[in-house]
């Protein structure tokens, strides 16, 4: 086995192995305190997305995944940047939700017993069918190499600014619902937006055509420009 | 060691005084920019080059209105999806929050060698780069008959304002079953959807006021912008309604009597009720004045629009031969950012960036029918030339065209807030 390979392997063991309570989590006693959740989320076969995302098949879902709802700012960036829900970061998001991401709109002060976060830990990833935890605990996540590349640039923000004059034609200031505002998007926000068009994720006539013609030092520019005005 | 209020306030005063004494010495000395008109490309240029140089360049906007009516959308308010007074812009923010020098008069000379332009008030302005965005005047005797002073009798409405109210208020008035005619223009002229976008408004209005009314085209070009997409929303909402007719059934040999209501198609002549006469374009008077255009336009370097004639006049917007952009108040936006930063970079020493252009033109059919045209452009020495485009298809769902016509509401908003420097 190379340097390598028990890297992975010591990642897989410590993932199985870094929380007992969790692991002992009871998935019945899991299912008696989701009513705490019950209010917002729906969970198991069917279910909808309500105030809260739905839960079901959540673990391994990267955080602030399901397209059909609309998140926090913060909890769209972590996915952008390739988090996905584990066990260990679900049970450190229901200890102090705040804390954890700052910004998320969930209104819920958080489980400070560990026993119960763990029971309901373990009856959330009993609703998860597919979820492999071992592949989920070693995957550095989903963001595409296109995004990773750009954001390891420093945006020029001069060129940025001139650049965003092109945005400014179609994207006012205050967002009126039929063009978004793009104005304080997170760094990983904007370069997913345009990414997403350039390798045909999203479709729009318009969007496609800007976005094929800004190569990396572009997005990267406009990144830093469009991030930082208010 | 910390400072006690008295202290604190001598140390701002002393702070600020070195701060004031060399932004004023810079004013007086700072390079002077006048912009003549005060549209899509001039209100641009104007707000982006004073916003782009800080202070580092005088900006005075020259243009004889105090409320400004956007030419893009007036089809809609003849169509009766806006209100004419959603439409008109102030130049307040320019001047309060940009510091530009807004000055509501003509300019009616330019001398280039003194770099001085004097305007109809009497007074002079000195200028170190001109930008000339005045739009369009009309070819006189293009369409025999019809002149400035009949323009009431036979609107032409392709100037926003006065004239787009006197058209819709003589097509509300419209006996039952009358015909609107249009005199289209021949290429090229100041947005090309815009007479095909009027027709389809105005077939809008009669088909809910006067159904029985008819829209003839005549109309010298053997094509025309979206034709087939405009052809297919009149097939669908206004069957039977509007007949065009083009080159081939003389359409290139006509002439109007505004005092009769008729016209004239090759020796034809109808009767009418009422005529909005589109007439040839050129650029606007002040180019001709300053004497840098060739024949109807004033050639530009694609690289930074300035004139091809004198390199301290930039010329914007559908005033300017510049190559492949269509001549539509969002090329002119786009054209007068490039030309800011060539600007600010020659006299206040900005970063220069490579130009770079884009314009969409969105049109309505009819109630959530919007289509749209598109294309980018880059800098070569000939011209601006086209890179990439896309137009709307014809077998579109009803989603993606009220999407489409959404898009351009919140364009609308985008770009007079870019102009104007607010919502």
């Amino acid at each position: 086995m190379g340097k390598q390979g028990l890297f992975a392997f010591a990642v897989i063991f410590w993932a199985m192995q870094s929380s007992p309570a969790l692991s002992e989590g009871d998935p019945m006693a899991g299912q008696a305190a989701f009513r705490l959740c019950a209010a917002c989320h729906m969970i198991g076969d069917g279910a909808i997305n309500r105030a809260g995302p739905h839960l079901d098949d959540l673990m391994g879902r990267p955080v602030g995944g399901l397209s059909d709802y609309r998140y926090s700012d913060t909890l769209t960036e972590a996915g952008n940047e390739g988090e996905l829900w584990t066990e260990d970061r679900l049970n450190s998001f229901l200890e102090d939700p705040q804390g954890y991401y700052r910004g998320t709109r969930m209104v819920f002060r958080g489980i400070s017993d560990p026993n119960t976060r763990a029971d309901l830990v373990a009856y959330i990833v009993a609703e998860a069918d597919n979820y492999d935890r071992a592949a989920t605990a070693t995957s550095t996540g989903d963001m595409p190499p296109e995004i990773a590349a750009i954001l390891a640039i420093q945006g020029d923000y001069a060129y940025g600014e001139y650049l965003s004059s092109e945005c400014t034609a179609c994207h006012a200031t205050q967002s009126g619902g039929d063009i978004p505002s793009i104005v304080g998007l997170a760094p990983s926000t904007f370069v997913h937006s345009l990414i997403s068009y350039k390798i045909g994720q999203r479709e729009h006539q318009v969007m496609t055509m800007i976005a094929n013609r800004l190569g990396d030092e572009e997005i990267a520019a406009l990144a830093a420009y469009f991030t930082t005005v208010e | 060691m910390p400072l006690d209020r008295r202290q604190f306030l001598g140390s701002t005063a002393a702070f600020s005084a070195t701060l004031s004494t060399p932004m004023l010495a810079r004013a007086q000395t700072a390079p002077n920019v006048v912009v003549i008109g005060g549209g899509a490309g001039g209100a641009t240029a104007a707000r982006y080059i004073a916003n782009g140089s800080q202070g580092g360049i005088n900006v005075t906007l020259v243009e004889p209105t105090r409320s400004y009516f956007t030419c893009f959308f007036s089809n809609l308010y003849l169509g009766g999806f806006r209100e004419i007074d959603s439409l008109g812009h102030s130049y307040g923010t320019l001047a309060a929050d940009y510091g530009i020098n807004v000055v509501h008069d003509w300019a009616v000379d330019v001398d280039r060698q003194a770099k001085t332009i004097t305007l109809a008030g009497g007074a002079s302005l000195s200028y170190d780069r001109l930008v000339l965005s005045p739009g369009i005047d009309f070819i006189e005797d293009s369409v025999p008959g019809w002149s400035l002073a009949t323009q009431n009798a036979m609107p032409h409405a392709y100037k926003a304002g006065s004239q787009t109210e006197l058209l819709k208020a003589q097509l509300a008035n419209m006996r039952e079953g009358g015909v609107f005619a249009m005199v289209a223009p021949p290429n090229p002229y100041r947005c090309p959807p815009g007479p095909y976008e009027r027709v389809s408004m105005v077939a809008h209005m009669l088909k809910e006021t006067n159904p029985t009314a008819k829209i003839l085209i005549v109309d010298p070009k053997e094509s025309f912008s979206k034709q087939g997409l405009f052809e297919d929303g009149w097939e669908r909402h206004y069957t039977g309604m509007i007949e065009r007719i083009g080159p081939d059934f003389g359409a290139t040999n006509v002439s109007v009597d505004p005092a009769a209501m008729t016209v004239s198609i090759d020796g034809n002549v109808e009767q009418v009720d009422v005529c909005n006469v589109i007439p040839a374009q050129r650029a606007g008077r002040i180019a001709h004045l300053a004497g840098v255009t060739d024949g109807n336009w004033a050639p530009v370097s694609a690289y930074n629009l300035a004139s091809r004639i004198d390199e301290n006049v930039h010329v914007l917007g559908d005033a300017a031969a510049q190559g492949d952009m269509p001549k539509s108040g969002f090329s002119a936006n786009s054209q007068a950012k490039v030309c800011a930063n060539s600007i600010v970079a020659d006299l206040a020493g900005g970063r220069a960036f490579p130009a770079r252009f884009a314009n969409t033109c969105w049109s309505l059919i009819d109630t959530n029918d919007g289509i749209k045209v598109g294309a980018t452009y880059e800098a070569t020495d000939e011209k601006i030339a086209k890179i990439d485009g896309f137009v709307s298809q014809v077998d579109e769902d009803a989603a993606t065209r009220e999407a489409t016509y959404r898009e351009s509401l919140g364009w609308y908003d985008a770009i007079t807030e870019d102009m104007f420097g607010t919502a």
